[in-house]
């Protein structure tokens, strides 16, 4: 029945979307913000021990040109805000955000003049990841959340 | 009030009170430190003074502070170190609330370039002939002194713009 008699041993048939989505969720490269402590635990979750690898993102660009997932590491403030949001427009669609830390997220222990209040004042953030710092696997458990949310994503659509 | 100096910081004291005694307000102790309130328009002679005479050839920080009094407000604060005696000495002028002014004390220590552009940035203190007197952490075009006691903690809104937020698709 269907497509697969025809094409015999060897074919598999899947639709166009899982298929984007595979590729692009288990490839998510990553856009190492780092900005404060929460740097280092990024960079422990890139090394060997929780080793990011495992879900193919190992690769830490840091051209923004070439990557998908940028990691917000640390409290931003006012002054860097706008470098971090003109490396965030020089992603290429499509992307994604993670909010690493308190800091990141809501500004943490930084309530200042100085400190945004939360990198989704000028970021659309996709996850954010609580602590100060997060360890490295809750930094990977938002990875993964995030190649949830790649996987249930309408990549592809028809051009008219 | 009995001090408690050191040989080498009774010298020092001795020599202020010598060579500017009209200048010096206060000489005073306190958790260990030495402090000395001087007149303001004599600050720059009273530094060169310590780092020629004295040896204190380190300048280790300026620092601000706001009193919050109706009088003399502003108060700077030298922070400096004699490597020779190993002895800190810190030096205070009070200044006025209405436009706080004091001569700079480069000439003396080159390093106190910064640290003065920090007390201007964050007290607006202004340092005469200093020679680069520009904001050093908050943008150039900021109206306010954020660490002034008026100054709320969280900042006044949108006087710091943020980038736009809007997708960059639109």
């Amino acid at each position: 029945m269907g497509i697969e008699n025809a094409l015999g041993d060897g074919y598999f048939t899947t639709k166009i979307d899982a298929l984007t989505n595979w590729a692009r969720s288990n490839a998510a490269w990553p856009m190492p913000m780092g900005l404060a402590c929460c740097a280092i635990e990024m960079m422990s979750f890139a090394a060997p021990k929780y080793d990011a690898a495992r879900f193919g993102s190992e690769v830490m660009r840091f051209s923004p040109r070439q990557s998908d997932v940028m990691i917000v590491a640390g409290w931003v403030n006012y002054k860097m805000a706008h470098a971090v949001r003109r490396i965030w427009d020089q992603m290429p669609d499509p992307k994604w955000c993670i909010a690493m830390g308190a800091c990141a997220s809501t500004g943490g222990m930084h309530r200042c003049y100085g400190v945004v209040q939360g990198c989704d004042n000028f970021l659309p953030v996709d996850a954010y990841v609580s602590g100060c710092p997060p360890r490295p696997d809750a930094l990977l458990h938002a990875l993964m959340q995030i190649q949830d949310k790649i996987r249930t994503e309408h990549s592809v659509t028809l051009d008219t | 009030m009995d001090l408690e100096l050191s040989e080498p910081l009774q010298k020092v004291i001795d020599g202020l009170t010598e060579d500017f005694s009209s200048k010096i307000i206060d000489v005073y102790q306190s958790t260990g430190d030495t402090f000395v309130r001087v007149e303001p328009d004599a600050i720059v002679e009273v530094c060169r003074s310590l780092k020629e005479k004295h040896h204190f050839i380190y300048l280790a920080n300026i620092l601000g502070a706001d009193r919050f009094t109706a009088s003399e407000r502003f108060e700077v604060i030298y922070n400096m170190v004699s490597l020779r005696d190993r002895e800190r000495l810190f030096v205070k002028v009070w200044l006025e609330e209405e436009d706080p002014r004091v001569d700079s004390v480069t000439p003396v220590w080159n390093s106190a370039n910064w640290y003065e552009r920090q007390v201007y940035d964050m007290f607006g203190v202004t340092f005469n002939n200093h020679p680069d007197m520009r904001r050093i952490y908050m943008p150039e075009d900021f109206d306010y002194y954020p660490l002034r006691k008026e100054f709320p903690l969280l900042g006044i809104p949108g006087s710091i713009p943020l980038p736009t937020s809007t997708p960059d698709t639109e």
